[in-house]
Protein backbone atom coordinates (compact mmCIF):
# COMPACT_ATOMS: atom_id res chain seq x y z
CA UNK A 1 0.00 0.00 0.00
CA UNK A 2 2.51 2.37 0.82
CA UNK A 3 4.58 2.28 -2.01
CA UNK A 4 1.21 2.42 -4.31
CA UNK A 5 0.88 5.79 -2.87
CA UNK A 6 5.07 6.62 -2.75
CA UNK A 7 4.37 7.84 -6.27
CA UNK A 8 4.47 10.80 -7.87
CA UNK A 9 1.63 10.52 -10.28
CA UNK A 10 -1.05 9.36 -7.48
CA UNK A 11 -0.13 12.42 -5.57
CA UNK A 12 -0.42 14.80 -8.77
CA UNK A 13 -3.57 12.85 -9.84
CA UNK A 14 -5.05 13.86 -6.24
CA UNK A 15 -4.16 17.32 -6.39
CA UNK A 16 -5.81 17.62 -9.99
CA UNK A 17 -9.02 15.91 -8.63
CA UNK A 18 -9.37 18.01 -5.24
CA UNK A 19 -9.35 21.06 -7.69
CA UNK A 20 -11.10 19.96 -9.91
CA UNK A 21 -13.80 19.39 -7.38
CA UNK A 22 -13.65 22.79 -5.88
CA UNK A 23 -13.62 24.52 -8.96
CA UNK A 24 -16.44 22.66 -10.47
CA UNK A 25 -18.74 22.59 -7.30
CA UNK A 26 -17.83 26.27 -6.29
CA UNK A 27 -16.84 28.29 -8.80
CA UNK A 28 -18.35 27.47 -11.56
CA UNK A 29 -22.21 27.52 -9.85
CA UNK A 30 -21.09 31.23 -8.95
CA UNK A 31 -20.02 32.41 -12.27
CA UNK A 32 -22.84 30.48 -13.95
CA UNK A 33 -25.39 32.23 -12.13
CA UNK A 34 -24.00 36.06 -12.57
CA UNK A 35 -23.30 34.89 -16.75
CA UNK A 36 -26.74 34.03 -16.51
CA UNK A 37 -28.39 36.86 -15.26
CA UNK A 38 -26.67 38.73 -17.60
CA UNK A 39 -27.54 36.64 -20.80
CA UNK A 40 -30.08 38.65 -22.01
CA UNK A 41 -27.79 41.82 -22.02
CA UNK A 42 -28.26 44.64 -18.73
CA UNK A 43 -31.41 45.82 -19.67
CA UNK A 44 -33.22 42.69 -18.98
CA UNK A 45 -31.17 42.22 -15.92
CA UNK A 46 -32.61 45.94 -15.05
CA UNK A 47 -35.84 45.36 -15.82
CA UNK A 48 -36.16 41.82 -13.74
CA UNK A 49 -35.02 43.91 -10.91
CA UNK A 50 -37.45 46.95 -11.42
CA UNK A 51 -40.36 44.57 -10.90
CA UNK A 52 -42.46 46.52 -7.97
CA UNK A 53 -42.76 43.10 -6.24
CA UNK A 54 -38.40 41.86 -6.59
CA UNK A 55 -37.45 45.08 -4.99
CA UNK A 56 -40.05 44.96 -2.13
CA UNK A 57 -39.68 41.43 -1.64
CA UNK A 58 -35.71 42.24 -1.43
CA UNK A 59 -36.04 45.81 0.63
CA UNK A 60 -38.51 43.27 2.94
CA UNK A 61 -35.58 41.14 3.39
CA UNK A 62 -33.26 43.75 4.56
CA UNK A 63 -35.33 45.27 6.99
CA UNK A 64 -36.65 42.39 8.72
CA UNK A 65 -33.22 40.63 8.85
CA UNK A 66 -32.01 44.09 10.29
CA UNK A 67 -34.32 43.95 13.14
CA UNK A 68 -33.54 40.26 13.70
CA UNK A 69 -30.01 40.66 14.00
CA UNK A 70 -30.64 44.06 16.53
CA UNK A 71 -32.51 41.13 18.51
CA UNK A 72 -30.24 38.68 18.45
CA UNK A 73 -27.32 40.99 18.98
CA UNK A 74 -28.65 42.22 21.85
CA UNK A 75 -29.61 38.95 23.73
CA UNK A 76 -26.70 37.07 22.47
CA UNK A 77 -24.38 39.32 23.81
CA UNK A 78 -26.45 39.05 27.04
CA UNK A 79 -26.08 35.21 27.01
CA UNK A 80 -22.42 35.33 25.84
CA UNK A 81 -21.55 37.60 28.81
CA UNK A 82 -23.60 35.14 31.39
CA UNK A 83 -22.22 32.00 30.25
CA UNK A 84 -19.17 33.56 30.35
CA UNK A 85 -18.85 35.68 33.31
CA UNK A 86 -20.97 33.82 35.48
CA UNK A 87 -21.62 30.32 37.48
CA UNK A 88 -24.94 29.18 38.21
CA UNK A 89 -26.73 25.77 38.07
CA UNK A 90 -27.81 24.62 34.76
CA UNK A 91 -24.70 26.39 32.64
CA UNK A 92 -23.64 23.21 31.22
CA UNK A 93 -26.95 22.43 29.91
CA UNK A 94 -28.21 25.85 27.89
CA UNK A 95 -24.46 25.90 26.56
CA UNK A 96 -25.09 22.70 24.81
CA UNK A 97 -28.76 23.38 24.11
CA UNK A 98 -27.20 27.31 22.26
CA UNK A 99 -26.46 25.30 18.77
CA UNK A 100 -29.64 23.87 18.72
CA UNK A 101 -30.92 25.95 15.72
CA UNK A 102 -27.86 24.63 13.67
CA UNK A 103 -28.48 21.24 14.32
CA UNK A 104 -32.39 21.69 13.70
CA UNK A 105 -33.59 21.65 10.42
CA UNK A 106 -34.75 24.80 8.97
CA UNK A 107 -38.31 23.68 7.59
CA UNK A 108 -38.90 21.52 11.21
CA UNK A 109 -38.09 25.25 12.54
CA UNK A 110 -40.59 26.96 10.29
CA UNK A 111 -43.24 24.17 11.38
CA UNK A 112 -42.60 24.08 14.87
CA UNK A 113 -43.27 28.28 14.75
CA UNK A 114 -46.65 27.39 13.00
CA UNK A 115 -47.55 25.04 15.92
CA UNK A 116 -46.42 27.29 18.92
CA UNK A 117 -47.65 30.89 17.49
CA UNK A 118 -49.96 29.70 14.50
CA UNK A 119 -53.47 30.35 14.34
CA UNK A 120 -54.75 26.70 16.45
CA UNK A 121 -52.25 27.80 19.14
CA UNK A 122 -51.98 28.58 22.83
CA UNK A 123 -50.50 31.57 21.92
CA UNK A 124 -53.34 32.62 19.28
CA UNK A 125 -56.23 32.10 22.01
CA UNK A 126 -54.66 33.41 24.71
CA UNK A 127 -53.43 36.87 22.91
CA UNK A 128 -55.71 36.54 20.05
CA UNK A 129 -52.34 38.10 18.23
CA UNK A 130 -51.86 37.53 14.52
CA UNK A 131 -48.30 36.72 13.96
CA UNK A 132 -47.59 34.26 11.55
CA UNK A 133 -48.42 35.26 7.70
CA UNK A 134 -47.53 38.43 9.05
CA UNK A 135 -43.88 40.26 9.65
CA UNK A 136 -43.21 39.41 13.69
CA UNK A 137 -43.44 35.66 12.37
CA UNK A 138 -40.81 35.91 9.88
CA UNK A 139 -38.56 37.78 12.37
CA UNK A 140 -39.07 35.48 14.52
CA UNK A 141 -37.86 32.65 12.43
CA UNK A 142 -34.49 34.18 11.38
CA UNK A 143 -34.04 35.36 14.99
CA UNK A 144 -34.64 31.54 15.95
CA UNK A 145 -32.59 30.17 12.94
CA UNK A 146 -29.58 33.22 13.27
CA UNK A 147 -29.46 33.03 17.58
CA UNK A 148 -26.11 31.25 17.92
CA UNK A 149 -24.14 33.36 15.63
CA UNK A 150 -23.22 36.43 18.40
CA UNK A 151 -23.06 33.90 21.12
CA UNK A 152 -20.38 31.59 19.57
CA UNK A 153 -18.65 34.74 17.88
CA UNK A 154 -18.04 36.53 21.54
CA UNK A 155 -17.24 33.19 23.48
CA UNK A 156 -14.00 32.87 22.69
CA UNK A 157 -13.21 36.85 23.04
CA UNK A 158 -14.49 36.66 26.40
CA UNK A 159 -12.39 33.76 27.66
CA UNK A 160 -9.38 35.00 26.70
CA UNK A 161 -10.16 38.86 28.42
CA UNK A 162 -6.86 39.32 30.23
CA UNK A 163 -8.64 39.58 34.02
CA UNK A 164 -5.90 41.65 35.10
CA UNK A 165 -6.22 44.26 32.50
CA UNK A 166 -10.19 44.43 34.02
CA UNK A 167 -8.73 44.37 37.81
CA UNK A 168 -5.79 47.07 37.59
CA UNK A 169 -8.62 48.99 36.03
CA UNK A 170 -10.74 48.74 39.10
CA UNK A 171 -7.77 49.26 41.19
CA UNK A 172 -6.94 52.60 39.37
CA UNK A 173 -10.42 54.01 40.66
CA UNK A 174 -11.60 53.20 37.70
CA UNK A 175 -15.80 53.10 38.09
CA UNK A 176 -17.63 49.60 37.31
CA UNK A 177 -19.62 51.38 33.78
CA UNK A 178 -15.59 53.04 32.80
CA UNK A 179 -13.82 49.86 33.15
CA UNK A 180 -16.93 47.99 31.33
CA UNK A 181 -17.18 50.50 28.32
CA UNK A 182 -13.35 51.11 28.26
CA UNK A 183 -11.87 47.69 28.51
CA UNK A 184 -14.43 44.82 28.04
CA UNK A 185 -16.63 46.25 25.16
CA UNK A 186 -13.71 46.82 23.34
CA UNK A 187 -12.85 43.33 23.45
CA UNK A 188 -16.07 42.00 22.71
CA UNK A 189 -17.19 44.43 19.68
CA UNK A 190 -15.38 42.55 17.35
CA UNK A 191 -16.85 39.12 18.07
CA UNK A 192 -20.37 40.56 18.32
CA UNK A 193 -19.84 42.33 15.13
CA UNK A 194 -18.31 39.08 13.20
CA UNK A 195 -21.55 36.90 14.62
CA UNK A 196 -24.02 39.57 13.29
CA UNK A 197 -23.08 39.88 10.03
CA UNK A 198 -22.78 36.37 9.94
CA UNK A 199 -26.37 36.36 11.42
CA UNK A 200 -27.78 39.17 8.65
CA UNK A 201 -26.00 37.02 5.89
CA UNK A 202 -27.95 34.02 7.09
CA UNK A 203 -31.14 35.87 7.70
CA UNK A 204 -31.66 37.60 4.37
CA UNK A 205 -30.54 33.59 3.19
CA UNK A 206 -32.96 32.21 4.85
CA UNK A 207 -36.04 30.09 3.27
CA UNK A 208 -36.96 26.66 4.95
CA UNK A 209 -38.09 28.47 8.17
CA UNK A 210 -39.65 31.16 6.25
CA UNK A 211 -41.60 29.91 3.56
CA UNK A 212 -43.89 28.09 6.06
CA UNK A 213 -45.00 31.01 8.39
CA UNK A 214 -44.93 33.75 6.24
CA UNK A 215 -48.04 33.88 4.16
CA UNK A 216 -46.06 34.87 0.91
CA UNK A 217 -48.10 37.74 -0.20
CA UNK A 218 -46.37 39.27 -3.13
CA UNK A 219 -45.41 42.97 -1.62
CA UNK A 220 -46.25 42.37 1.73
CA UNK A 221 -45.08 39.22 3.35
CA UNK A 222 -42.85 37.81 0.30
CA UNK A 223 -39.19 37.86 1.31
CA UNK A 224 -36.50 37.32 -1.23
CA UNK A 225 -35.88 34.14 -1.10
CA UNK A 226 -39.41 32.91 -1.56
CA UNK A 227 -39.90 35.55 -4.40
CA UNK A 228 -36.81 33.44 -6.28
CA UNK A 229 -38.22 30.42 -5.69
CA UNK A 230 -41.71 31.00 -6.49
CA UNK A 231 -40.13 32.79 -9.78
CA UNK A 232 -38.37 29.26 -10.57
CA UNK A 233 -41.35 27.24 -9.86
CA UNK A 234 -43.21 29.95 -12.44
CA UNK A 235 -40.27 29.33 -14.89
CA UNK A 236 -38.69 32.70 -15.22
CA UNK A 237 -35.22 31.27 -14.39
CA UNK A 238 -33.98 34.74 -15.45
CA UNK A 239 -35.97 36.81 -13.14
CA UNK A 240 -34.68 34.54 -10.60
CA UNK A 241 -31.36 35.24 -11.18
CA UNK A 242 -31.41 38.65 -10.97
CA UNK A 243 -33.09 38.78 -8.07
CA UNK A 244 -29.94 36.01 -6.81
CA UNK A 245 -27.59 38.01 -8.18
CA UNK A 246 -28.25 41.44 -6.24
CA UNK A 247 -28.83 38.94 -2.88
CA UNK A 248 -25.27 37.00 -3.83
CA UNK A 249 -23.89 40.49 -4.06
CA UNK A 250 -25.07 41.75 -0.57
CA UNK A 251 -23.75 38.48 0.92
CA UNK A 252 -20.44 38.78 -0.54
CA UNK A 253 -19.69 41.90 0.31
CA UNK A 254 -20.75 40.97 3.94
CA UNK A 255 -18.44 37.89 3.93
CA UNK A 256 -15.35 39.94 3.09
CA UNK A 257 -16.12 42.48 5.60
CA UNK A 258 -16.12 39.52 8.22
CA UNK A 259 -12.81 38.21 6.43
CA UNK A 260 -11.19 41.81 6.87
CA UNK A 261 -12.54 42.36 10.73
CA UNK A 262 -11.04 38.98 11.48
CA UNK A 263 -7.55 39.59 9.84
CA UNK A 264 -7.79 42.84 11.72
CA UNK A 265 -8.19 41.55 15.21
CA UNK A 266 -5.32 39.09 14.67
CA UNK A 267 -2.76 41.75 13.49
CA UNK B 1 -25.65 41.19 42.84
CA UNK B 2 -28.87 42.39 41.76
CA UNK B 3 -27.90 42.81 38.14
CA UNK B 4 -26.21 39.12 38.18
CA UNK B 5 -29.26 37.37 39.25
CA UNK B 6 -31.26 39.37 36.83
CA UNK B 7 -29.52 38.95 33.71
CA UNK B 8 -29.15 34.63 34.38
CA UNK B 9 -32.99 34.81 34.87
CA UNK B 10 -33.47 36.79 31.86
CA UNK B 11 -30.59 34.38 30.11
CA UNK B 12 -32.85 31.21 31.09
CA UNK B 13 -36.55 32.99 29.73
CA UNK B 14 -35.09 33.63 26.34
CA UNK B 15 -33.33 30.24 26.28
CA UNK B 16 -36.87 28.39 27.19
CA UNK B 17 -39.03 30.31 25.17
CA UNK B 18 -36.74 30.41 22.41
CA UNK B 19 -35.49 26.81 22.56
CA UNK B 20 -36.73 24.67 25.16
CA UNK B 21 -40.39 25.37 24.11
CA UNK B 22 -40.15 24.57 20.24
CA UNK B 23 -38.38 21.30 21.25
CA UNK B 24 -41.14 20.39 23.87
CA UNK B 25 -43.78 21.27 21.42
CA UNK B 26 -42.57 18.91 19.11
CA UNK B 27 -42.08 15.98 20.99
CA UNK B 28 -45.74 16.26 22.91
CA UNK B 29 -46.97 17.37 19.36
CA UNK B 30 -46.55 14.06 17.51
CA UNK B 31 -48.55 12.39 19.59
CA UNK B 32 -51.78 15.05 19.16
CA UNK B 33 -53.54 11.74 18.14
CA UNK B 34 -52.08 8.91 19.66
CA UNK B 35 -49.23 6.66 18.94
CA UNK B 36 -51.02 5.32 16.45
CA UNK B 37 -51.63 8.50 14.66
CA UNK B 38 -47.45 8.93 14.99
CA UNK B 39 -47.23 5.55 13.74
CA UNK B 40 -49.43 5.90 10.67
CA UNK B 41 -47.85 9.44 9.96
CA UNK B 42 -44.65 7.27 10.44
CA UNK B 43 -45.63 4.64 8.11
CA UNK B 44 -46.84 6.32 5.14
CA UNK B 45 -45.07 4.91 2.03
CA UNK B 46 -43.95 8.43 1.09
CA UNK B 47 -42.78 8.74 4.42
CA UNK B 48 -40.31 5.67 4.39
CA UNK B 49 -39.53 6.49 1.21
CA UNK B 50 -38.56 10.36 2.54
CA UNK B 51 -36.85 9.16 5.08
CA UNK B 52 -34.33 6.48 2.97
CA UNK B 53 -33.60 9.01 0.20
CA UNK B 54 -32.28 11.79 3.15
CA UNK B 55 -30.30 8.80 4.33
CA UNK B 56 -28.84 8.59 0.83
CA UNK B 57 -28.05 11.82 0.64
CA UNK B 58 -26.30 11.70 3.84
CA UNK B 59 -24.32 9.20 3.37
CA UNK B 60 -23.35 10.08 0.35
CA UNK B 61 -22.61 14.18 0.73
CA UNK B 62 -20.78 13.18 4.34
CA UNK B 63 -18.37 10.71 2.86
CA UNK B 64 -17.70 12.63 -0.26
CA UNK B 65 -16.98 16.43 1.72
CA UNK B 66 -15.03 14.73 4.28
CA UNK B 67 -12.61 13.12 1.66
CA UNK B 68 -12.18 16.57 -0.22
CA UNK B 69 -12.88 18.93 2.18
CA UNK B 70 -9.39 16.88 4.28
CA UNK B 71 -7.68 16.82 1.49
CA UNK B 72 -8.09 20.84 0.22
CA UNK B 73 -7.35 21.71 4.11
CA UNK B 74 -4.39 19.95 3.52
CA UNK B 75 -3.20 21.57 0.23
CA UNK B 76 -4.13 25.12 1.47
CA UNK B 77 -2.26 24.95 4.87
CA UNK B 78 0.82 22.98 3.52
CA UNK B 79 1.44 22.56 0.06
CA UNK B 80 4.43 23.97 -1.24
CA UNK B 81 3.29 23.84 -5.11
CA UNK B 82 0.66 26.52 -4.10
CA UNK B 83 1.17 29.86 -4.36
CA UNK B 84 0.18 32.06 -1.55
CA UNK B 85 -1.65 33.96 -3.71
CA UNK B 86 -3.69 31.17 -4.74
CA UNK B 87 -3.96 29.51 -1.01
CA UNK B 88 -5.30 32.78 0.02
CA UNK B 89 -8.06 33.30 -2.35
CA UNK B 90 -9.33 29.60 -2.33
CA UNK B 91 -9.46 30.21 1.41
CA UNK B 92 -11.81 33.02 0.52
CA UNK B 93 -13.62 30.79 -1.78
CA UNK B 94 -14.19 28.20 0.34
CA UNK B 95 -16.46 30.24 2.54
CA UNK B 96 -18.99 31.40 -0.41
CA UNK B 97 -21.74 28.81 0.05
CA UNK B 98 -22.01 30.08 3.55
CA UNK B 99 -23.34 33.23 2.02
CA UNK B 100 -25.63 31.47 -0.46
CA UNK B 101 -29.08 31.46 -0.29
CA UNK B 102 -29.82 27.22 -0.22
CA UNK B 103 -32.66 28.36 -2.98
CA UNK B 104 -29.99 30.47 -4.88
CA UNK B 105 -27.71 26.91 -4.62
CA UNK B 106 -30.63 24.65 -5.70
CA UNK B 107 -31.22 27.54 -9.11
CA UNK B 108 -27.24 27.79 -9.52
CA UNK B 109 -27.55 23.32 -10.47
CA UNK B 110 -30.78 24.06 -12.32
CA UNK B 111 -29.57 26.75 -14.74
CA UNK B 112 -26.38 24.61 -15.03
CA UNK B 113 -27.57 21.33 -15.87
CA UNK B 114 -31.40 21.61 -15.66
CA UNK B 115 -33.15 19.69 -18.93
CA UNK B 116 -33.48 23.22 -20.77
CA UNK B 117 -29.78 23.89 -20.98
CA UNK B 118 -26.72 22.67 -23.28
CA UNK B 119 -25.07 20.11 -20.96
CA UNK B 120 -28.44 19.17 -19.35
CA UNK B 121 -29.36 17.64 -22.55
CA UNK B 122 -26.50 16.46 -23.42
CA UNK B 123 -26.16 14.53 -20.19
CA UNK B 124 -29.98 13.42 -20.75
CA UNK B 125 -29.26 11.88 -23.99
CA UNK B 126 -27.04 9.72 -22.58
CA UNK B 127 -29.77 8.73 -20.18
CA UNK B 128 -28.49 10.70 -17.05
CA UNK B 129 -30.55 12.93 -15.40
CA UNK B 130 -29.10 15.00 -12.73
CA UNK B 131 -32.41 18.08 -12.12
CA UNK B 132 -35.02 16.52 -10.55
CA UNK B 133 -33.08 13.21 -9.60
CA UNK B 134 -30.84 11.98 -6.83
CA UNK B 135 -27.84 13.05 -8.46
CA UNK B 136 -28.89 16.85 -8.56
CA UNK B 137 -29.55 16.42 -5.30
CA UNK B 138 -26.61 15.15 -4.06
CA UNK B 139 -24.81 17.98 -6.10
CA UNK B 140 -26.78 20.64 -4.36
CA UNK B 141 -25.81 19.55 -0.79
CA UNK B 142 -22.07 18.74 -1.33
CA UNK B 143 -22.66 22.65 -2.77
CA UNK B 144 -24.15 23.50 0.65
CA UNK B 145 -21.97 22.01 3.25
CA UNK B 146 -18.81 21.89 1.54
CA UNK B 147 -17.31 24.72 3.37
CA UNK B 148 -17.67 23.02 6.89
CA UNK B 149 -15.11 20.57 6.84
CA UNK B 150 -12.75 22.44 5.56
CA UNK B 151 -13.09 25.09 8.09
CA UNK B 152 -12.71 23.08 10.88
CA UNK B 153 -9.51 21.18 9.70
CA UNK B 154 -7.86 24.14 8.12
CA UNK B 155 -6.86 26.38 11.87
CA UNK B 156 -6.09 22.84 13.51
CA UNK B 157 -3.97 22.25 10.80
CA UNK B 158 -2.27 25.90 10.72
CA UNK B 159 -2.22 25.54 14.95
CA UNK B 160 -0.21 22.37 15.37
CA UNK B 161 2.34 23.68 12.47
CA UNK B 162 4.84 21.25 10.38
CA UNK B 163 7.41 20.09 12.38
CA UNK B 164 6.51 16.88 13.31
CA UNK B 165 5.39 15.87 9.76
CA UNK B 166 8.78 17.37 8.78
CA UNK B 167 10.26 14.89 10.92
CA UNK B 168 8.46 12.19 10.00
CA UNK B 169 9.32 12.53 6.47
CA UNK B 170 13.22 13.60 7.14
CA UNK B 171 12.97 9.99 9.25
CA UNK B 172 12.23 8.69 5.99
CA UNK B 173 8.02 8.00 6.19
CA UNK B 174 6.48 8.16 3.17
CA UNK B 175 4.04 10.85 2.66
CA UNK B 176 0.57 8.07 3.33
CA UNK B 177 2.21 6.70 6.52
CA UNK B 178 3.32 10.08 8.00
CA UNK B 179 -0.76 11.55 7.29
CA UNK B 180 -1.95 8.28 9.26
CA UNK B 181 0.74 8.53 11.88
CA UNK B 182 1.32 11.98 12.54
CA UNK B 183 -1.23 14.13 10.94
CA UNK B 184 -4.63 12.45 11.30
CA UNK B 185 -3.67 11.83 15.10
CA UNK B 186 -3.74 15.27 15.69
CA UNK B 187 -7.42 16.35 13.09
CA UNK B 188 -9.14 13.41 14.25
CA UNK B 189 -11.77 15.44 16.72
CA UNK B 190 -11.57 18.34 14.36
CA UNK B 191 -12.70 15.96 11.40
CA UNK B 192 -15.31 14.45 13.35
CA UNK B 193 -16.74 17.63 14.45
CA UNK B 194 -16.92 18.59 10.94
CA UNK B 195 -18.55 15.32 10.29
CA UNK B 196 -21.47 16.16 12.60
CA UNK B 197 -22.09 19.29 11.31
CA UNK B 198 -21.63 18.12 8.09
CA UNK B 199 -24.46 15.22 8.80
CA UNK B 200 -26.73 17.80 10.34
CA UNK B 201 -26.91 20.30 7.58
CA UNK B 202 -27.62 17.88 5.14
CA UNK B 203 -29.97 16.34 6.92
CA UNK B 204 -31.62 19.88 7.21
CA UNK B 205 -31.18 20.64 4.08
CA UNK B 206 -34.29 21.97 2.39
CA UNK B 207 -34.56 25.03 -0.01
CA UNK B 208 -31.69 24.08 -2.56
CA UNK B 209 -32.80 20.46 -2.38
CA UNK B 210 -36.86 21.34 -2.73
CA UNK B 211 -35.78 23.28 -6.17
CA UNK B 212 -33.59 20.80 -7.41
CA UNK B 213 -36.03 18.03 -6.75
CA UNK B 214 -39.06 19.16 -7.76
CA UNK B 215 -40.37 17.37 -4.63
CA UNK B 216 -42.27 14.52 -6.14
CA UNK B 217 -43.61 12.03 -3.96
CA UNK B 218 -42.15 8.48 -3.56
CA UNK B 219 -39.66 9.81 -6.23
CA UNK B 220 -37.53 12.56 -5.33
CA UNK B 221 -38.76 13.64 -1.87
CA UNK B 222 -36.64 13.98 1.44
CA UNK B 223 -37.74 13.96 5.09
CA UNK B 224 -37.55 17.88 4.93
CA UNK B 225 -39.32 18.44 1.74
CA UNK B 226 -42.52 16.08 2.94
CA UNK B 227 -42.64 17.82 6.09
CA UNK B 228 -43.36 20.96 4.06
CA UNK B 229 -45.85 18.97 1.92
CA UNK B 230 -47.69 18.08 4.82
CA UNK B 231 -48.08 21.18 6.00
CA UNK B 232 -49.24 22.88 2.75
CA UNK B 233 -51.74 20.11 2.76
CA UNK B 234 -52.82 20.83 6.39
CA UNK B 235 -51.71 17.24 7.53
CA UNK B 236 -49.96 19.12 10.35
CA UNK B 237 -50.22 15.72 12.57
CA UNK B 238 -48.18 13.66 9.87
CA UNK B 239 -45.87 16.40 9.39
CA UNK B 240 -45.26 16.76 13.57
CA UNK B 241 -44.01 13.07 12.93
CA UNK B 242 -41.59 13.26 10.07
CA UNK B 243 -40.59 16.28 12.16
CA UNK B 244 -40.60 14.49 15.18
CA UNK B 245 -37.88 12.06 13.92
CA UNK B 246 -35.89 14.67 12.59
CA UNK B 247 -35.55 16.39 15.43
CA UNK B 248 -34.89 13.33 17.29
CA UNK B 249 -31.53 13.33 15.17
CA UNK B 250 -30.34 16.71 15.54
CA UNK B 251 -30.69 16.18 19.41
CA UNK B 252 -28.34 13.19 19.09
CA UNK B 253 -26.23 15.04 16.78
CA UNK B 254 -26.03 17.93 19.28
CA UNK B 255 -24.97 15.43 21.97
CA UNK B 256 -22.73 14.25 19.52
CA UNK B 257 -21.43 17.62 18.36
CA UNK B 258 -20.79 18.70 22.70
CA UNK B 259 -18.86 15.49 23.11
CA UNK B 260 -16.10 15.65 20.30
CA UNK B 261 -15.86 19.54 20.96
CA UNK B 262 -14.71 18.99 24.69
CA UNK B 263 -12.56 16.16 23.15
CA UNK B 264 -11.08 18.61 20.52
CA UNK B 265 -10.10 21.25 22.72
CA UNK B 266 -8.17 18.19 24.88
CA UNK B 267 -5.79 18.25 21.83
Amino acid sequence: MNSLFRSQKWSYSFRTIVFIYFIGLIIIPIIGIYTQSFSSGITSFIDNLSDPLAWKAVLLTLKLAAIATLINTAIGTMIGWVLVRYEFPGKRMINSVIDLPFALPTAVAGFIILLLVGPSSLFYEWFGIDVVFHEPAIVLAMVFVTFPFVIRGLQPLLEELDKSEEEAAYTLGSSKSRTFFRIILPTMLPGILSGAMLAFSRAIAEFGAVVLISGNIPGKTLVASVYIFGEIESNNPQGAAAVSVLLLTISFLILWFIHKLNRGGQA
Amino acid sequence: MMMRRLWITLTYIVVSLLLLLPLYKIFTGAWADGLSGFMDALLRAQSLHALKMTALIVIIVTVINTLFGVMLSIYLVRATWLSPLVKRLSNSIVDLPFAVSPVIGGLMIVLLLGPNTVLGTMLGNVGVSIVYALPGMVLATLFVTFPIMVREVMPVLQEIGDQQEQAASTLGAYSWYTFWKVTWPNIRFAVMYGVVLTVARSLGEFGAVLVVSGNIINKTQTATTLVYQDVENFNVVAANGIALVLAAFSIMLLLLMEWTKKRKEVH
